[in-house]
């Protein structure tokens, strides 16, 4: 590999290391936002004494 | 528009994005020709250039939001333009990088301070980076949003500043490929160029709408817990 080869792929993975670090902190993100739902899921059900609600109807909007 | 057809248009946009990146890439690594002056390493335009272009386009979407907000005190723009800039910080980031690489193995250096073009385009970044920092310096609320909406407007008018710089400088090293006369390459390079801004524009699009539905889900759920409490 020659030195421009060399600068022109680093040049190109940087790109790609940044992309790929935005999907790690967004699925950390995504982590977060499940564990936050689940805990005002299970809040709600205590408060109304009943089972918790379905998934899918939490998440319909 | 509802969620599902939001969704929707951001799985379309993410794979449009994916697909023009992946193709442009290949192409600018085995098909694109070689520069007569500046040989193999010439090949970081196909990616340095696009990002720079989409980093302006994040700011002015940043910019035209903040107006929106201004004009008609809509608060959901406060968090489309807070995301526009986000994304116009991450591809600037993306610029700076490649461009240093870019410098080190064209002129021998990481960076040029005598380079108007270079200093201007930092002093934007930095411009913008400010932004994040008298967003959580107030407290959330109408106040908020439009100093925010200000800050984002002002930021706006060092684009044309920057994206002129490079033409109004007398001695510069920094190569100039658009001019007046039209693009200074040959067509397949131009091909590979405008497939290239076109990926990195759709991928911009995709972390945006990603990003603004995830800041959405989180002002939701903290309405929800505010409501529960």
């Amino acid at each position: 590999m020659t030195t421009a080869e060399k600068y022109v792929t680093a040049a190109y993975l940087v790109v790609l290391a940044v992309i790929l670090l935005y999907v790690v902190i967004y699925a950390f993100k995504i982590g977060r936002l499940e564990r936050e739902v689940s805990e005002l899921a299970e809040r709600a059900a205590n408060r109304d004494g009943g089972a918790p609600p379905r998934r899918s109807s939490m998440l319909r909007s | 528009m509802s969620t599902s057809l939001r969704n929707n248009a951001a799985v379309a946009v993410a794979l449009a994005a994916a697909v023009l990146l992946l193709t442009a890439i290949a192409l600018a690594l085995y098909w694109a020709p070689n520069d007569a002056d500046q040989g193999f390493s010439q090949r970081i335009f196909y990616i340095h250039v696009p990002v720079a272009l989409t980093a302006y386009a994040c700011f002015g979407w940043g910019a035209w939001k903040a107006l929106r907000l201004l004009w008609t005190r809509e608060a959901r723009y406060d968090l489309e333009s807070y995301t526009a800039v986000h994304m116009g910080v991450i591809f600037g980031v993306l610029t700076l990088v490649t461009g240093s690489i870019w410098a080190r193995i064209s002129w021998g250096v990481w960076w040029s301070w005598s380079e108007r073009q270079l200093v201007l385009f930092l002093i934007l970044f930095l411009f913008y980076s400010a932004y994040f920092m008298l967003r959580y310096s107030t407290d959330p609320g109408p106040r908020r949003a439009r100093m925010s909406a200000v800050y984002a407007l002002f930021g706006v008018v060092l684009i044309p500043i920057s994206f002129l710089a490079i033409r109004l400088a007398e001695n510069f090293i920094h190569p100039v490929v658009f001019t007046r006369d039209g693009p200074q390459m040959a067509g397949s390079m131009f091909f590979v160029f405008c497939m290239s801004l076109a990926g990195t524009l759709a991928l911009a699009a995709a972390l945006y709408l990603n990003e603004l539905a995830g800041k959405r889900l989180d002002e939701r759920l903290r309405e929800l817990r505010e409501a529960l409490a």
